[in-house]
């Protein structure tokens, strides 16, 4: 019977008034359940789960949030989802074990890193054919393409490389050695910079984007927690440019870095192996997937604490947020 | 038994344990520094065994800091609770209990003047404390430490009257080392306190149960609800029902002569 809130703490009030308006909604890849989890951000609960196909992974909208791309990857494909009706409406060529992927700011082009196979395949969602497949290194991960989209970067995960793609040839045009398994790549909102983070390194790289050199290393440090278990997955920039997120896995903490000056400005306690992240619409909450402890914690950005944490399916992987 | 008698006799047993606390400044410190050095000491070696699972009334992981902030806050009240009784039996040997008895006024009123200045004194090196613990990063709402006001109150009523029952049993000053063994720290490591009771139960069956009989326990999950603005409806009634009986108890078996009750 511990329960009868008498009232509600000031930051959910806030949170509620804020967002009520909006009424936001998060869309949760559940990496063993084979389903999505959605969550209503005006009242952090689970108002919905769908099943969708094998192990989904990457998941990510259409420009216009009526499509939702997602990366089933042990189904081999790359399903879409009406966003109105929650329907698969069609099943992208997307080449083995898609994991994560990117879309080109033409709205058009998936970027989609096949990790079996060494190759990045490119496939047109209006057409539904692979315009091209890239050879990169092996185990190709991550996935980002520029602001400006005239390049697509993957990560190679045994090679530890960031491979620069040019979009208009669809040839490798440079590459750049990171640290021990590099997992996500993300570029910053003018495009000059681009972060990759190395899971086993436990290092996040910034890397110019002119020069394609390492400009910048981050390390984190956790106190309590043995270095082995920082390994950075995740990040997210604020648009404003002056924030980065970085979830470091099963340290279970979210670094927070100053994104002008690379400083590490504090960490947040999470839920299990922190993974992926995303913003709501203003920024105010980030939202982290806890894949070993099934859940997604909130983070309010101006406190940058955790707020709530919302139990979804098993394994918890990519989320994206609807406005 | 009129209001400004009633009034004039509380002020007078509020001001003689106020001058009593600030005048044994080592006191005040020990009462803080006791919790503080397991807030940042004990705490730090356990940083990272906690945070495993969400238990209400917290919405997300918490540190262990945070989690043991209440047990800490009741630990000060549970330690003021007995010092008071050792008050108690320190004022009986040196007579000073007998001039407050002469008092006119009845002496359950009296006893309870006493509990209630003794909860006072002991409510400000709670907030003292919860002001230090932010370094540590133990933030409740704000809201949360208005909420927490009467729950703090219910619980150190609850201490100090045990300490009062406590006090009519202990026949010398000597014996206090006793109530420390086999009163305080039962009391304290049978909670909740320090470990989440479903962590005692993975341990041992019998020990969760002890760990729910011991109204300690309660006392701190109701501090612990209220801190963050909740009402836990089961610690209040099982929190309010053993004060009233340990009042009930201590009064009716109250002697200002002997320690044994019969007096």
């Amino acid at each position: 019977m511990k329960l009868n809130k008498l009232l509600t703490p000031i930051a959910a009030a806030m949170l509620l008034t804020t967002s009520l308006a909006q009424a936001e909604i998060a869309y949760v890849s559940n990496e063993k359940d084979d389903s999505l989890s959605l969550i209503d951000l005006s009242t952090l609960e689970v108002i919905k789960t769908i099943s969708v196909g094998q192990r989904p992974r990457g998941i990510i909208f259409s420009k216009d949030y009526s499509k939702l791309y997602i990366c089933a990857s042990d189904s081999d494909t790359v399903q879409v989802m009406d966003t109105t009706t929650h329907k698969i409406i069609a099943t992208l060529p997307s080449g083995e074990d898609p994991e994560q992927f990117a879309l080109h700011p033409d709205d058009v082009h998936l970027y989609i890193a096949n990790e079996d196979d060494a190759l990045v395949t490119v496939v047109n969602t209006q057409t539904h054919e692979v315009e091209a497949q890239i050879d990169v290194g092996v185990e190709p991960e991550g996935m980002a393409v520029s602001p400006d989209g005239a390049y697509a970067v993957n990560t190679s995960e045994t090679t530890n490389m960031v491979h620069w793609i040019d979009t208009k040839t669809h040839e490798l045009v440079d590459n750049t050695l990171v640290d021990q398994r590099p997992r996500h790549v993300e570029f910053n909102h003018d495009g000059t910079l681009l972060w990759a983070s190395s899971e086993i390194g436990g290092t996040v790289s910034v890397i110019d984007v002119a020069t394609r050199k390492i400009v910048k290393k981050l390390r984190f440090e956790v106190k309590g927690v043995h270095p082995d278990k920082i390994q950075p997955v995740g990040i997210k920039l604020t648009k404003d440019g002056k924030w980065a997120y970085v979830a470091l896995g099963p340290s279970n903490h979210v670094a927070v870095v100053d994104a002008k000056t690379f400083e590490i400005d504090d960490y947040i306690l999470v839920g299990r192996r922190a993974w992926h992240m995303t913003f709501n619409t203003d920024e105010s909450l980030l939202l982290t997937t806890n894949g070993i402890s099934g859940d997604v914690s909130v983070i309010d950005t101006k406190a940058h604490k955790a707020i709530k944490t919302i139990k979804v399916g098993r394994y918890p992987w990519g989320v994206v947020v609807k406005p | 038994m009129t209001l400004s008698s009633s009034w004039h006799c509380f002020k007078g047993i509020l001001v003689r344990e106020f001058l009593r606390f600030v005048q044994q400044r080592s006191r005040f410190l020990s009462a803080l520094i006791r919790p503080l050095l397991w807030l940042i000491v004990f705490a730090a070696g356990f940083r990272a065994a906690l945070g495993i699972a969400i238990i209400e009334p917290y919405e997300t992981y918490i540190t262990y800091e945070v989690y043991i902030a209440p047990g800490l806050c009741c630990m000060i009240l549970l330690f003021n609770g007995m010092q008071s009784s050792l008050s108690m039996v320190y004022d009986r040997e040196m007579g000073s209990m007998r001039v407050l008895l002469m008092s006119p006024l009845p002496r359950p009123y009296l006893l309870l003047c006493k509990m209630v200045a003794t909860a006072l004194i002991s409510l400000t090196q709670v907030y003292a404390f919860l002001v230090i613990a932010l370094l540590v990063e133990v933030e409740p709402p704000l809201i949360g430490y208005l909420t927490v006001l009467p729950a703090l109150m219910l619980v150190a009523m609850m201490l100090s009257s045990l300490g009062l029952l406590l006090s009519t049993r202990i026949k010398q000053l000597e014996n206090f080392a006793g109530v420390m063994n086999f009163v305080i720290f039962p009391m304290f490591f049978l909670s909740s306190a320090l470990y989440p009771l479903w962590k005692m139960q993975e341990a041992s069956e019998w020990l969760y149960w002890l760990c729910q009989v011991n109204p300690f326990t309660h006392a701190v999950e109701l501090v612990r609800y209220a801190l963050y603005s909740q009402l836990n409806t089961d610690a209040l009634i099982i929190t309010a029902g053993a004060t009233l009986l340990f009042s009930a108890v201590a009064v009716t078996g109250f002697s200002p002569q002997k320690g044994n009750g019969r007096g």
